[in-house]
């Protein structure tokens, strides 16, 4: 008996410091950049243009071109995401064509960045003729966040009580006013959750978003002027050897981006549990 | 009326709902119009099993490149698997509920991580610790496989996760009667019961490694070789696509397109894999 208490204090000795080994990394990885990245963030390194290739000055059109490229692509995603969550969770029953739908949707989860990367350069960039453009790497992003929004917008939406259907249904109103008034007003917590997480993905995205929006360091003027993202400048900067101290910079602001969308998500997530919950 | 302007709600619904089929398409369609005549054109066995790859003397050979890829995906699941796998079975089956609460967001942060910041932190860190203990350029297939091991860590954690969250209770206190410890519980009813979910969350963290490209680009010194050991430069298909896309014309061009089918297949290949595992599991439940 004394042998099997034994080995079972191994066994959970061991799982447990793998478990603090994984929160060891996360730890050192946020603290690495943060220690060596926070001292280069200044007013003049966030809020001006680049001087000398990136070598100096700062980081802003790169934040506009993040922000502007992200919004614009979860704005072409999100009615699309909504609209077939809807779709699939209230106006069709489990069959051949949802079956083929949610397949269509876990296949381009799972595609890799590189290869929207590849086709957004030859279809949007090229066969479209749309360039190196902030609406190429929109339209491609948009594509690579749309079934996440999908997912996230499906199990909100399928997280509201049946009974308020029904409610509203015997009350006279048609099937579109019902998801338009009771549905997704009730819902919005978990899609605004979807959101946040495309948000984080596009931008850390940099394969994809380099081969469609291109990385011209100018503030853009029209959707089809490049744009730079954050994410893209940051590779620029490391890979070729311009600046270690902006890279540590613009790490750090790319961190403490995707960790403030991170901390948000998780309390939004945990609100709205609470409050189904009840 | 009312009901008339329903049903054209639907329809219009619908049309948007096939969105996503339709962008897999126009994807599948496009890769391959780019990369098929290619295939056709100098082989397929040339291309897959040749290991000469010099575009301007019209040699295709992305063997070494195959290799290479294998190598890092196998040493990142060598990595990520075990940590993953092992914090999910902590967490899930011997820690108190606050610490999933807490801890397991915490190791998701990684999910969140740019693929550029975990690349630099191997280029910073990691590849001078490996030059300086083990020898070697430190830009390497281990390099590469540590730096994929921690990306893929929370994929593989969060569906083991799941996973084991599905074995049903009774299961656990079935065991427990019988006299066994927690831990023969865990290892011998547990585990058996959610294998197939651990297994898709890691065959998932496998397409992931696969396809990664930033971080693989930077750490893995991206050397068009057969990789002699886990200490030498290699080059991944990810790698290879993304470093030569910027001036490639024409045939070489068309190579790339070609490497990106070869990509292309072989995570269809595995997220299908995963998928089925996942659903068989949801049937029999």
């Amino acid at each position: 008996m004394s042998a099997h208490a034994t080995s079972q204090r191994i066994a959970v000795g061991a799982l447990a410091a793998a478990t603090l080994l994984s929160l060891a990394i996360v730890a050192f990885i946020l603290f690495f950049v943060l220690e060596k990245g926070l001292p280069q963030l200044s007013w003049e390194f966030l809020f001006s243009g680049p001087k000398d290739m990136g070598k100096a000055g700062g980081i802003f059109p790169a934040i506009i071109g993040t922000l502007v490229l992200s919004l614009l692509a979860i704005g072409i995603s999100l009615p699309l995401g909504v609209l077939t969550a809807v779709y699939l969770s209230e106006y069709t029953k489990e069959g051949r064509l949802t079956k083929a739908i949610r397949f269509g949707t876990d296949c381009l989860a799972g595609i890799p960045s590189i290869i929207f990367g590849l086709f957004g350069y030859v279809f949007f960039v090229t066969t479209l003729r749309m360039g190196w453009s902030l609406i190429s790497g929109a339209l491609t992003l948009a594509m690579m966040v749309l079934p996440t929004l999908i997912r996230t917008s499906e199990e909100a939406i399928r997280s509201v009580p049946q009974p308020w259907r029904e409610v509203s249904l015997s009350l006279g109103a048609t099937r579109w006013e019902t998801v338009r008034k009771v549905v997704l007003p009730n819902a919005l917590p978990g899609i605004v959750t979807g959101v946040m997480l495309s948000f984080g993905r596009s931008i850390g995205e940099t394969a994809a978003v380099i081969y469609t929006a291109g990385s011209s360091f100018r503030m853009p003027r029209s959707a089809f002027d490049s744009v730079r993202t954050l994410a893209v400048h940051f590779y620029l900067l490391a890979r070729e050897g311009i600046s270690t101290e902006k890279a540590y910079g613009t790490a750090a602001v790319l961190v403490l981006a995707v960790l403030s969308v991170n901390l948000l998500t998780y309390a939004l997530m945990n609100r709205f549990i609470r409050r189904r919950a009840r | 009326m009312k009901r008339a302007s329903d049903k054209l709600v639907e329809r219009l619904l619908l049309a948007i709902a096939l969105t996503t089929i339709l962008c897999l398409l126009v994807i599948a369609v496009f890769i391959f119009k780019e990369g098929l005549p290619f295939i056709f054109k100098i082989g397929l066995g040339d291309f897959l099993f040749s290991s000469d790859w010099r575009p301007d003397s019209g040699h295709y050979g992305i063997f070494p490149m195959i290799i290479s890829s294998l190598w890092v995906t196998l040493g990142g699941l060598l990595v990520g698997a075990p940590l993953g796998i092992a914090g999910a079975i902590f967490l899930s089956e011997f820690g108190p509920p606050a610490m999933m609460r807490f801890v397991k967001p915490a190791i998701e942060l990684l999910a969140g991580i740019p693929s550029v910041v975990f690349g630099f932190i191997g280029v910073m860190v990691l590849a001078p610790f490996i030059r300086a203990v083990a020898g070697g350029p430190g830009l390497s297939v281990l390099a590469a496989s540590i730096v994929l091991g921690v990306m893929i860590l929370p994929t593989i954690m969060s569906i083991s996760i799941d996973a084991l969250a599905s074995v049903p209770q009774s299961y656990r206190e079935g065991a427990l009667a019988l006299g066994a410890t927690k831990w023969q519980a865990v290892r011998m009813v547990v585990l058996k019961a959610g294998s197939s979910g651990l297994l898709a969350g890691t065959i998932l963290g496998m397409g992931r490694a696969i396809g990664e490209t930033m971080a693989v680009i930077m750490v893995a010194g991206n050397a068009v070789k057969m990789p002699a050991s886990s200490l030498d430069s290699a080059r991944t298909l990810t790698a290879n696509i993304a470093l030569e896309m910027g001036y490639a014309t024409g045939m070489h061009r068309q190579a790339l397109f070609a490497t990106g089918i070869v990509l292309f297949i072989v995570i269809m290949i595995l997220n299908g894999m995963a998928g089925s595992i996942l659903k068989k599991k949801a049937h029999l439940r």
